[in-house]
Protein backbone atom coordinates (compact mmCIF):
# COMPACT_ATOMS: atom_id res chain seq x y z
CA UNK A 1 0.00 0.00 0.00
CA UNK A 2 1.36 3.42 -1.02
CA UNK A 3 0.52 6.55 0.94
CA UNK A 4 0.98 10.18 -0.13
CA UNK A 5 1.26 12.81 2.63
CA UNK A 6 0.79 16.53 2.03
CA UNK A 7 3.15 18.36 4.39
CA UNK A 8 2.94 22.09 5.00
CA UNK A 9 6.20 24.01 4.56
CA UNK A 10 7.37 26.54 7.15
CA UNK A 11 10.53 28.29 5.90
CA UNK A 12 12.02 25.16 4.34
CA UNK A 13 10.99 22.73 7.05
CA UNK A 14 7.92 20.58 7.63
CA UNK A 15 5.47 21.96 10.20
CA UNK A 16 4.85 19.93 13.36
CA UNK A 17 1.35 19.09 12.08
CA UNK A 18 2.90 17.98 8.78
CA UNK A 19 5.36 15.68 10.55
CA UNK A 20 2.49 14.26 12.60
CA UNK A 21 0.73 13.40 9.32
CA UNK A 22 3.92 11.66 8.09
CA UNK A 23 4.18 9.68 11.36
CA UNK A 24 0.52 8.70 10.99
CA UNK A 25 1.10 7.46 7.44
CA UNK A 26 4.24 5.55 8.47
CA UNK A 27 2.22 3.67 11.09
CA UNK A 28 -0.15 2.52 8.32
CA UNK A 29 2.35 1.53 5.63
CA UNK A 30 6.07 1.43 4.90
CA UNK A 31 5.90 3.14 1.49
CA UNK A 32 5.31 6.79 2.39
CA UNK A 33 5.82 9.67 -0.06
CA UNK A 34 5.70 13.24 1.24
CA UNK A 35 4.78 16.22 -0.93
CA UNK A 36 5.80 19.79 -0.11
CA UNK A 37 5.40 23.12 -1.89
CA UNK A 38 8.02 25.86 -2.15
CA UNK A 39 11.70 25.76 -1.27
CA UNK A 40 12.67 22.91 1.11
CA UNK A 41 15.93 22.45 3.08
CA UNK A 42 17.24 18.91 2.36
CA UNK A 43 14.26 16.62 2.99
CA UNK A 44 12.48 19.14 5.23
CA UNK A 45 12.64 16.68 8.15
CA UNK A 46 10.11 14.23 6.68
CA UNK A 47 12.67 11.38 6.33
CA UNK A 48 13.26 11.30 10.05
CA UNK A 49 9.53 10.57 10.54
CA UNK A 50 9.58 7.75 8.01
CA UNK A 51 8.90 9.22 4.56
CA UNK A 52 10.91 7.27 1.99
CA UNK A 53 10.63 9.94 -0.67
CA UNK A 54 9.80 13.62 -0.89
CA UNK A 55 8.39 15.34 -3.95
CA UNK A 56 8.77 19.11 -4.07
CA UNK A 57 7.03 21.60 -6.32
CA UNK A 58 8.66 25.04 -6.28
CA UNK A 59 6.78 28.33 -6.18
CA UNK A 60 3.90 29.94 -4.28
CA UNK A 61 0.55 28.21 -4.60
CA UNK A 62 -2.95 28.83 -3.28
CA UNK A 63 -5.13 25.95 -2.08
CA UNK A 64 -6.53 25.34 -5.57
CA UNK A 65 -3.05 25.00 -7.07
CA UNK A 66 -1.82 22.76 -4.23
CA UNK A 67 -4.89 20.55 -4.66
CA UNK A 68 -4.20 20.31 -8.38
CA UNK A 69 -0.59 19.22 -7.71
CA UNK A 70 -1.69 16.56 -5.21
CA UNK A 71 -4.49 15.34 -7.48
CA UNK A 72 -2.10 15.03 -10.44
CA UNK A 73 0.47 13.16 -8.36
CA UNK A 74 -2.22 10.80 -7.01
CA UNK A 75 -4.13 10.30 -10.26
CA UNK A 76 -5.11 6.85 -11.54
CA UNK A 77 -5.03 5.39 -8.06
CA UNK A 78 -1.26 5.89 -7.63
CA UNK A 79 -1.82 6.01 -3.86
CA UNK A 80 -4.48 4.14 -1.87
CA UNK A 81 -4.47 6.73 0.92
CA UNK A 82 -3.65 10.44 1.02
CA UNK A 83 -2.94 11.96 4.44
CA UNK A 84 -2.80 15.61 5.54
CA UNK A 85 -3.28 17.60 8.73
CA UNK A 86 -6.77 18.90 9.59
CA UNK A 87 -5.45 22.46 9.88
CA UNK A 88 -6.56 25.52 7.88
CA UNK A 89 -4.57 24.57 4.79
CA UNK A 90 -5.65 20.92 5.01
CA UNK A 91 -9.30 22.05 5.19
CA UNK A 92 -8.82 24.20 2.08
CA UNK A 93 -6.84 21.73 0.00
CA UNK A 94 -8.13 18.22 0.71
CA UNK A 95 -11.84 18.67 -0.15
CA UNK A 96 -10.68 19.98 -3.54
CA UNK A 97 -8.46 16.92 -4.06
CA UNK A 98 -11.39 14.67 -3.13
CA UNK A 99 -13.60 16.31 -5.77
CA UNK A 100 -10.85 16.35 -8.43
CA UNK A 101 -9.95 12.67 -8.02
CA UNK A 102 -13.41 11.41 -6.98
CA UNK A 103 -12.15 9.91 -3.75
CA UNK A 104 -13.76 10.11 -0.34
CA UNK A 105 -12.51 12.30 2.50
CA UNK A 106 -12.70 11.51 6.20
CA UNK A 107 -11.64 14.63 8.10
CA UNK A 108 -10.26 15.09 11.59
CA UNK A 109 -9.37 11.45 12.32
CA UNK A 110 -8.04 10.70 15.82
CA UNK A 111 -6.81 7.11 15.58
CA UNK A 112 -5.05 4.84 13.12
CA UNK A 113 -7.23 3.60 10.27
CA UNK A 114 -8.01 -0.04 9.62
CA UNK A 115 -7.16 -0.51 5.98
CA UNK A 116 -7.97 -4.16 5.20
CA UNK A 117 -11.08 -4.52 3.06
CA UNK A 118 -11.81 -0.77 2.95
CA UNK A 119 -10.82 2.09 5.21
CA UNK A 120 -12.48 2.39 8.64
CA UNK A 121 -11.30 5.07 11.04
CA UNK A 122 -12.30 6.83 14.25
CA UNK A 123 -12.98 10.55 14.45
CA UNK A 124 -14.35 12.94 17.07
CA UNK A 125 -17.97 14.03 16.79
CA UNK A 126 -20.15 16.28 18.98
CA UNK A 127 -17.06 18.40 19.76
CA UNK A 128 -15.23 15.48 21.33
CA UNK A 129 -18.20 14.35 23.45
CA UNK A 130 -18.50 11.19 21.32
CA UNK A 131 -16.53 9.20 18.76
CA UNK A 132 -17.63 7.79 15.42
CA UNK A 133 -16.24 4.92 13.38
CA UNK A 134 -16.48 6.03 9.76
CA UNK A 135 -15.98 3.97 6.62
CA UNK A 136 -15.07 5.06 3.11
CA UNK A 137 -16.67 3.59 0.00
CA UNK A 138 -14.17 4.75 -2.64
CA UNK A 139 -11.01 2.97 -3.80
CA UNK A 140 -8.75 5.84 -2.67
CA UNK A 141 -9.40 7.67 0.60
CA UNK A 142 -8.14 10.96 1.99
CA UNK A 143 -7.63 11.18 5.76
CA UNK A 144 -6.93 14.43 7.60
CA UNK A 145 -5.44 14.01 11.07
CA UNK A 146 -6.69 16.16 13.96
CA UNK A 147 -3.57 18.01 15.22
CA UNK A 148 -1.99 16.56 18.40
CA UNK A 149 -4.06 13.38 18.28
CA UNK A 150 -1.26 11.13 17.11
CA UNK A 151 2.03 12.88 17.82
CA UNK A 152 5.31 13.12 15.92
CA UNK A 153 7.26 9.83 16.01
CA UNK A 154 10.85 9.94 14.83
CA UNK A 155 12.04 6.67 13.31
CA UNK A 156 15.23 7.94 11.64
CA UNK A 157 16.10 8.05 7.96
CA UNK A 158 16.25 10.38 5.00
CA UNK A 159 13.85 10.78 2.11
CA UNK A 160 14.91 10.74 -1.55
CA UNK A 161 14.08 14.19 -2.86
CA UNK A 162 12.75 14.74 -6.38
CA UNK A 163 11.02 17.70 -8.00
CA UNK A 164 7.58 18.01 -9.53
CA UNK A 165 6.76 20.42 -12.32
CA UNK A 166 2.99 20.59 -12.58
CA UNK A 167 1.55 23.66 -14.30
CA UNK A 168 -1.09 25.68 -12.49
CA UNK A 169 -3.44 28.54 -13.17
CA UNK A 170 -2.71 31.84 -11.42
CA UNK A 171 -3.58 31.92 -7.72
CA UNK A 172 -6.91 33.54 -6.94
CA UNK A 173 -6.24 33.80 -3.20
CA UNK A 174 -3.11 35.72 -2.24
CA UNK A 175 -1.52 35.83 1.21
CA UNK A 176 -0.38 39.43 1.40
CA UNK A 177 1.00 39.64 4.93
CA UNK A 178 1.22 37.98 8.34
CA UNK A 179 0.55 40.57 11.04
CA UNK A 180 1.83 40.52 14.58
CA UNK A 181 3.36 37.60 16.30
CA UNK A 182 1.41 36.05 19.16
CA UNK A 183 4.16 33.51 19.66
CA UNK A 184 6.92 36.00 20.41
CA UNK A 185 6.27 35.65 24.12
CA UNK A 186 5.72 31.91 24.20
CA UNK A 187 4.70 28.67 22.55
CA UNK A 188 1.88 28.59 19.94
CA UNK A 189 -1.16 27.20 21.74
CA UNK A 190 -2.36 24.63 19.17
CA UNK A 191 1.11 23.03 19.06
CA UNK A 192 1.81 23.08 22.79
CA UNK A 193 2.29 19.80 24.66
CA UNK A 194 1.68 21.50 28.01
CA UNK A 195 -0.89 24.24 28.64
CA UNK A 196 -1.59 26.33 31.75
CA UNK A 197 -5.00 27.97 31.55
CA UNK A 198 -6.92 30.28 33.86
CA UNK A 199 -10.38 31.77 34.16
CA UNK A 200 -12.51 34.21 36.08
CA UNK A 201 -11.28 32.78 39.37
CA UNK A 202 -8.13 34.88 38.86
CA UNK A 203 -10.29 37.97 39.64
CA UNK A 204 -8.47 40.36 37.30
CA UNK A 205 -5.90 40.63 34.50
CA UNK A 206 -3.32 42.01 36.95
CA UNK A 207 -3.23 38.63 38.70
CA UNK A 208 -1.95 36.61 35.71
CA UNK A 209 1.72 36.85 36.79
CA UNK A 210 1.82 33.50 38.65
CA UNK A 211 -0.09 31.76 35.78
CA UNK A 212 2.50 32.97 33.28
CA UNK A 213 5.34 32.13 35.64
CA UNK A 214 4.16 28.53 36.13
CA UNK A 215 3.72 28.17 32.35
CA UNK A 216 7.17 29.51 31.67
CA UNK A 217 8.85 27.17 34.21
CA UNK A 218 7.04 24.14 32.79
CA UNK A 219 7.65 25.23 29.18
CA UNK A 220 3.89 25.47 28.69
CA UNK A 221 1.66 27.74 26.62
CA UNK A 222 -0.95 29.93 28.34
CA UNK A 223 -4.68 29.78 27.61
CA UNK A 224 -7.92 31.12 29.09
CA UNK A 225 -11.68 30.58 29.26
CA UNK A 226 -14.21 32.46 27.16
CA UNK A 227 -15.45 34.97 29.78
CA UNK A 228 -11.89 36.08 30.39
CA UNK A 229 -11.21 36.76 26.69
CA UNK A 230 -14.66 38.35 26.23
CA UNK A 231 -14.04 40.92 28.98
CA UNK A 232 -10.58 41.61 27.61
CA UNK A 233 -8.44 40.28 30.47
CA UNK A 234 -6.64 38.05 27.98
CA UNK A 235 -6.29 38.13 24.15
CA UNK A 236 -8.83 36.23 22.01
CA UNK A 237 -6.25 33.85 20.57
CA UNK A 238 -5.84 32.34 24.06
CA UNK A 239 -9.53 31.39 24.30
CA UNK A 240 -9.99 27.62 24.28
CA UNK A 241 -13.44 26.07 24.08
CA UNK A 242 -16.19 25.19 21.70
CA UNK A 243 -16.18 28.58 19.98
CA UNK A 244 -12.51 29.35 20.49
CA UNK A 245 -9.82 26.88 19.61
CA UNK A 246 -9.81 23.19 20.46
CA UNK A 247 -6.55 21.83 21.84
CA UNK A 248 -5.26 18.36 22.68
CA UNK A 249 -2.13 18.81 24.81
CA UNK A 250 -0.54 16.13 26.98
CA UNK A 251 -1.23 18.22 30.07
CA UNK A 252 -3.91 20.86 30.63
CA UNK A 253 -3.85 22.72 33.96
CA UNK A 254 -7.06 24.72 34.54
CA UNK A 255 -6.96 27.33 37.29
CA UNK A 256 -10.13 29.09 38.42
CA UNK A 257 -12.19 27.68 35.51
CA UNK A 258 -15.49 26.04 36.52
CA UNK A 259 -15.61 23.76 33.47
CA UNK A 260 -18.75 24.72 31.53
CA UNK A 261 -19.59 22.14 28.88
CA UNK A 262 -18.56 24.57 26.11
CA UNK A 263 -15.11 24.92 27.68
CA UNK A 264 -14.74 21.15 28.09
CA UNK A 265 -15.51 20.67 24.39
CA UNK A 266 -12.31 22.53 23.57
CA UNK A 267 -10.04 20.64 25.96
CA UNK A 268 -11.52 17.16 26.39
CA UNK A 269 -8.89 15.72 24.04
CA UNK A 270 -6.15 16.56 26.60
CA UNK A 271 -4.38 13.46 27.89
CA UNK A 272 -4.11 14.63 31.52
CA UNK A 273 -6.27 17.37 33.06
CA UNK A 274 -5.48 19.11 36.36
CA UNK A 275 -8.17 21.30 37.91
CA UNK A 276 -7.49 23.87 40.61
CA UNK A 277 -10.65 25.53 41.92
CA UNK A 278 -11.82 26.75 45.30
CA UNK A 279 -15.34 25.43 44.61
CA UNK A 280 -15.43 21.66 45.29
CA UNK A 281 -18.65 21.47 43.24
CA UNK A 282 -17.02 22.87 40.07
CA UNK A 283 -18.10 20.55 37.22
CA UNK A 284 -14.56 20.51 35.84
CA UNK A 285 -13.47 18.08 38.60
CA UNK A 286 -15.61 15.38 36.91
CA UNK A 287 -13.44 15.64 33.79
CA UNK A 288 -10.15 15.94 35.70
CA UNK A 289 -7.39 13.44 36.44
CA UNK A 290 -5.97 15.47 39.33
CA UNK A 291 -7.80 18.05 41.39
CA UNK A 292 -6.93 20.55 44.09
CA UNK A 293 -9.74 22.32 45.96
CA UNK A 294 -8.11 25.54 47.07
CA UNK A 295 -7.46 29.19 46.50
CA UNK A 296 -5.40 29.75 43.34
CA UNK A 297 -3.41 32.49 45.06
CA UNK A 298 -2.25 30.03 47.73
CA UNK A 299 -1.83 26.96 45.48
CA UNK A 300 0.05 28.64 42.61
CA UNK A 301 3.11 29.75 44.63
CA UNK A 302 3.48 26.17 45.94
CA UNK A 303 3.31 24.78 42.40
CA UNK A 304 5.79 27.37 41.13
CA UNK A 305 8.30 26.47 43.88
CA UNK A 306 7.85 22.74 43.27
CA UNK A 307 8.24 23.18 39.50
CA UNK A 308 11.45 25.19 40.03
CA UNK A 309 12.85 22.45 42.27
CA UNK A 310 11.79 19.81 39.74
CA UNK A 311 13.58 21.67 36.93
CA UNK A 312 16.71 22.10 39.03
CA UNK A 313 16.90 18.33 39.72
CA UNK A 314 16.07 17.24 36.17
CA UNK B 1 -24.75 41.57 -3.92
CA UNK B 2 -26.30 38.12 -3.58
CA UNK B 3 -25.08 36.17 -0.57
CA UNK B 4 -25.77 32.53 0.28
CA UNK B 5 -25.37 31.46 3.90
CA UNK B 6 -25.36 27.70 4.52
CA UNK B 7 -26.82 26.76 7.91
CA UNK B 8 -26.94 23.46 9.70
CA UNK B 9 -29.17 22.19 12.51
CA UNK B 10 -27.25 20.92 15.57
CA UNK B 11 -28.08 19.92 19.15
CA UNK B 12 -27.85 22.79 21.67
CA UNK B 13 -24.32 23.14 23.09
CA UNK B 14 -25.52 21.85 26.47
CA UNK B 15 -27.53 18.90 25.06
CA UNK B 16 -26.82 15.46 26.43
CA UNK B 17 -25.06 13.20 23.96
CA UNK B 18 -26.48 9.65 23.85
CA UNK B 19 -27.28 7.10 21.15
CA UNK B 20 -30.50 5.13 20.83
CA UNK B 21 -28.73 2.54 18.68
CA UNK B 22 -25.13 2.32 17.41
CA UNK B 23 -25.72 4.68 14.48
CA UNK B 24 -28.52 6.95 15.75
CA UNK B 25 -28.21 10.02 17.94
CA UNK B 26 -30.90 10.02 20.63
CA UNK B 27 -32.87 13.23 19.98
CA UNK B 28 -35.36 12.79 22.81
CA UNK B 29 -35.58 15.95 24.88
CA UNK B 30 -32.91 17.68 22.79
CA UNK B 31 -33.33 21.30 21.68
CA UNK B 32 -31.90 22.03 18.24
CA UNK B 33 -30.23 25.30 17.28
CA UNK B 34 -28.54 26.82 14.25
CA UNK B 35 -24.90 25.73 14.27
CA UNK B 36 -23.21 28.61 16.19
CA UNK B 37 -20.47 29.21 13.59
CA UNK B 38 -23.15 29.47 10.88
CA UNK B 39 -25.40 31.78 12.91
CA UNK B 40 -23.11 34.02 14.97
CA UNK B 41 -20.43 34.58 12.38
CA UNK B 42 -21.46 33.64 8.80
CA UNK B 43 -25.08 34.85 8.91
CA UNK B 44 -24.46 38.01 10.92
CA UNK B 45 -21.51 39.04 8.71
CA UNK B 46 -23.66 38.45 5.61
CA UNK B 47 -26.34 40.75 7.09
CA UNK B 48 -23.74 43.41 7.92
CA UNK B 49 -22.44 43.36 4.34
CA UNK B 50 -25.99 43.62 2.99
CA UNK B 51 -26.74 46.51 5.35
CA UNK B 52 -23.67 48.41 4.20
CA UNK B 53 -23.78 47.83 0.42
CA UNK B 54 -27.26 46.39 -0.27
CA UNK B 55 -28.25 43.01 -1.64
CA UNK B 56 -30.02 39.81 -0.70
CA UNK B 57 -29.16 37.20 1.92
CA UNK B 58 -30.44 33.68 1.22
CA UNK B 59 -30.07 30.95 3.86
CA UNK B 60 -29.97 27.37 2.65
CA UNK B 61 -30.08 24.08 4.53
CA UNK B 62 -30.03 20.46 3.50
CA UNK B 63 -32.51 18.40 5.51
CA UNK B 64 -36.06 17.32 6.22
CA UNK B 65 -39.11 19.34 7.34
CA UNK B 66 -37.68 19.41 10.89
CA UNK B 67 -35.21 21.98 9.52
CA UNK B 68 -37.86 24.64 8.97
CA UNK B 69 -37.77 26.17 12.50
CA UNK B 70 -34.00 26.60 12.06
CA UNK B 71 -34.45 28.39 8.73
CA UNK B 72 -37.27 30.57 10.22
CA UNK B 73 -34.91 31.59 13.02
CA UNK B 74 -32.32 32.67 10.43
CA UNK B 75 -35.06 34.70 8.70
CA UNK B 76 -35.98 36.26 12.07
CA UNK B 77 -32.37 37.31 12.56
CA UNK B 78 -32.59 39.09 9.21
CA UNK B 79 -32.07 36.83 6.19
CA UNK B 80 -34.37 37.65 3.26
CA UNK B 81 -35.16 34.21 1.88
CA UNK B 82 -34.91 30.62 3.09
CA UNK B 83 -34.30 27.53 1.03
CA UNK B 84 -34.61 23.96 2.26
CA UNK B 85 -33.06 21.39 -0.02
CA UNK B 86 -35.16 18.33 0.67
CA UNK B 87 -32.45 15.68 1.03
CA UNK B 88 -31.08 13.60 3.89
CA UNK B 89 -27.81 14.78 5.48
CA UNK B 90 -25.93 11.61 4.64
CA UNK B 91 -22.38 12.92 4.79
CA UNK B 92 -20.37 16.10 4.12
CA UNK B 93 -19.91 15.20 0.47
CA UNK B 94 -23.60 14.64 -0.25
CA UNK B 95 -24.62 17.82 1.62
CA UNK B 96 -22.03 19.85 -0.32
CA UNK B 97 -23.18 18.32 -3.62
CA UNK B 98 -26.79 19.32 -2.87
CA UNK B 99 -25.80 22.90 -2.00
CA UNK B 100 -23.43 23.27 -4.97
CA UNK B 101 -26.07 21.96 -7.37
CA UNK B 102 -28.62 24.48 -6.03
CA UNK B 103 -26.10 27.38 -5.94
CA UNK B 104 -24.76 26.76 -9.46
CA UNK B 105 -27.98 28.01 -11.07
CA UNK B 106 -28.26 31.03 -8.75
CA UNK B 107 -24.92 32.80 -9.33
CA UNK B 108 -24.23 33.97 -5.78
CA UNK B 109 -21.47 36.53 -5.31
CA UNK B 110 -20.48 35.18 -1.92
CA UNK B 111 -21.11 31.83 -0.21
CA UNK B 112 -20.60 31.90 3.55
CA UNK B 113 -20.50 28.87 5.89
CA UNK B 114 -19.45 28.33 9.50
CA UNK B 115 -15.98 26.80 9.85
CA UNK B 116 -17.48 23.47 11.03
CA UNK B 117 -20.59 22.13 12.75
CA UNK B 118 -20.42 21.42 16.46
CA UNK B 119 -22.09 18.07 15.70
CA UNK B 120 -19.93 16.40 13.05
CA UNK B 121 -16.91 18.76 13.28
CA UNK B 122 -15.97 17.91 9.70
CA UNK B 123 -15.14 21.39 8.42
CA UNK B 124 -15.02 20.25 4.78
CA UNK B 125 -18.42 21.17 3.28
CA UNK B 126 -17.30 24.70 2.22
CA UNK B 127 -14.14 23.27 0.58
CA UNK B 128 -16.21 20.76 -1.38
CA UNK B 129 -18.60 23.51 -2.50
CA UNK B 130 -15.68 25.73 -3.57
CA UNK B 131 -14.21 22.99 -5.76
CA UNK B 132 -17.56 21.89 -7.20
CA UNK B 133 -18.24 25.50 -8.26
CA UNK B 134 -14.57 26.22 -9.11
CA UNK B 135 -14.41 29.22 -6.74
CA UNK B 136 -11.65 30.63 -4.54
CA UNK B 137 -11.98 29.66 -0.85
CA UNK B 138 -10.55 30.76 2.49
CA UNK B 139 -11.19 28.56 5.55
CA UNK B 140 -11.69 29.83 9.09
CA UNK B 141 -11.64 33.58 8.37
CA UNK B 142 -11.97 35.93 11.34
CA UNK B 143 -12.52 39.07 9.24
CA UNK B 144 -14.15 39.66 5.86
CA UNK B 145 -14.34 42.98 4.00
CA UNK B 146 -15.91 43.36 0.54
CA UNK B 147 -15.10 46.31 -1.72
CA UNK B 148 -16.62 45.96 -5.19
CA UNK B 149 -15.43 42.53 -6.26
CA UNK B 150 -12.26 42.74 -4.14
CA UNK B 151 -12.26 40.76 -0.89
CA UNK B 152 -9.90 41.18 2.03
CA UNK B 153 -9.80 38.48 4.68
CA UNK B 154 -7.97 37.83 7.91
CA UNK B 155 -7.38 34.55 9.68
CA UNK B 156 -6.06 34.07 13.20
CA UNK B 157 -3.27 31.52 13.36
CA UNK B 158 -1.09 30.43 16.25
CA UNK B 159 1.65 32.88 15.40
CA UNK B 160 -0.33 35.95 14.28
CA UNK B 161 -2.91 37.04 11.73
CA UNK B 162 -2.76 36.09 8.06
CA UNK B 163 -4.16 38.66 5.60
CA UNK B 164 -5.51 37.42 2.26
CA UNK B 165 -6.85 39.10 -0.85
CA UNK B 166 -9.18 37.47 -3.34
CA UNK B 167 -12.07 38.32 -5.64
CA UNK B 168 -15.78 37.58 -5.81
CA UNK B 169 -17.42 35.22 -6.38
CA UNK B 170 -15.87 33.12 -3.61
CA UNK B 171 -16.53 30.79 -0.67
CA UNK B 172 -15.54 31.74 2.90
CA UNK B 173 -15.88 29.75 6.12
CA UNK B 174 -16.30 31.85 9.23
CA UNK B 175 -14.58 31.58 12.63
CA UNK B 176 -14.80 33.61 15.83
CA UNK B 177 -14.14 37.30 15.34
CA UNK B 178 -16.01 37.76 12.05
CA UNK B 179 -19.16 39.15 13.72
CA UNK B 180 -21.09 39.24 16.99
CA UNK B 181 -24.19 37.18 17.74
CA UNK B 182 -27.54 38.94 17.13
CA UNK B 183 -30.67 38.10 19.09
CA UNK B 184 -33.81 38.25 16.91
CA UNK B 185 -36.29 40.92 18.06
CA UNK B 186 -40.10 40.68 17.97
CA UNK B 187 -40.32 42.59 14.69
CA UNK B 188 -37.86 40.14 13.10
CA UNK B 189 -39.76 37.14 14.41
CA UNK B 190 -43.06 38.52 13.05
CA UNK B 191 -41.49 39.39 9.68
CA UNK B 192 -39.96 35.92 9.40
CA UNK B 193 -43.42 34.34 9.26
CA UNK B 194 -44.15 35.90 5.88
CA UNK B 195 -40.68 35.70 4.32
CA UNK B 196 -40.33 33.13 1.52
CA UNK B 197 -39.15 29.66 2.51
CA UNK B 198 -38.84 27.51 -0.60
CA UNK B 199 -38.38 23.75 -0.74
CA UNK B 200 -36.01 22.60 -3.47
CA UNK B 201 -35.96 18.94 -4.55
CA UNK B 202 -32.84 16.87 -3.92
CA UNK B 203 -30.44 16.32 -6.81
CA UNK B 204 -30.01 12.80 -5.48
CA UNK B 205 -26.42 13.27 -4.29
CA UNK B 206 -24.83 10.12 -2.93
CA UNK B 207 -22.57 9.83 0.08
CA UNK B 208 -19.12 8.26 -0.06
CA UNK B 209 -18.57 7.83 3.68
CA UNK B 210 -20.82 6.37 6.36
CA UNK B 211 -20.87 6.17 10.14
CA UNK B 212 -20.67 2.51 11.18
CA UNK B 213 -20.98 3.17 14.88
CA UNK B 214 -21.00 5.94 17.47
CA UNK B 215 -19.14 5.39 20.74
CA UNK B 216 -18.81 7.34 23.96
CA UNK B 217 -15.23 8.33 24.84
CA UNK B 218 -13.61 6.13 27.51
CA UNK B 219 -14.67 7.38 30.95
CA UNK B 220 -12.10 9.06 33.17
CA UNK B 221 -10.97 6.70 35.91
CA UNK B 222 -11.76 9.37 38.50
CA UNK B 223 -10.13 12.47 39.80
CA UNK B 224 -7.27 12.09 42.27
CA UNK B 225 -7.68 14.84 44.87
CA UNK B 226 -4.67 16.55 46.39
CA UNK B 227 -4.93 18.69 49.52
CA UNK B 228 -4.06 22.33 48.83
CA UNK B 229 -1.23 22.28 51.38
CA UNK B 230 0.31 19.33 49.47
CA UNK B 231 0.04 21.15 46.11
CA UNK B 232 3.78 20.66 45.56
CA UNK B 233 3.25 16.89 45.31
CA UNK B 234 1.27 17.46 42.10
CA UNK B 235 4.48 18.18 40.19
CA UNK B 236 5.95 14.80 41.28
CA UNK B 237 2.70 12.99 40.36
CA UNK B 238 2.69 14.60 36.92
CA UNK B 239 6.25 13.41 36.41
CA UNK B 240 6.21 9.94 37.98
CA UNK B 241 2.63 8.78 37.62
CA UNK B 242 1.09 10.68 34.68
CA UNK B 243 4.49 11.00 32.92
CA UNK B 244 3.54 14.22 31.19
CA UNK B 245 6.40 16.41 32.45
Amino acid sequence: MKILVFVENNNGKATKAGLEAVSYAKSLASDVTALMIGSVDDDGGVGECGATSLKVQAGDCDSKAIANIIAQEARDGAYSIIVASQDNLGKEVMPRVAVMNQCSLISGVTALAKTEGGVVVQRNVFSGKALAEVSSSSTATILTVLPNSFGVKKVGGTANVSTLNISNADSKVKLIEVKGNHAEAGIPLPEADLVVSAGRGMKGPENWGPVEELASILGAATACSRPVSDIGWRPHHEHVGQTGIAIRPNLYIAIGISGAIQHLAGVNGSKVIVVINKDPEAPFFKAADYGIVGDAFEVLPKLIDAAKTFNANK
Amino acid sequence: MKILVCVSKVPDTTAKIAFSNPTTYDESGVTFIINPYDEWYALVRALEIKESIGGTVVVASVGGADYEPIIRKALAIGADEGVRIDAPENDSFSVATEIATYAKAQSFDLILCGKETIQYNGGVVPGFIAEMLDLPYVAGASKLEVNGTAVKLEREIATGIEVFESTLPMVVSAAKGMAEQRIPNMRGIMAARTKPLATVPSCGASANTSVLQFNMPPAKSGCKMIAPEDAASLIQLLHEEAKVI
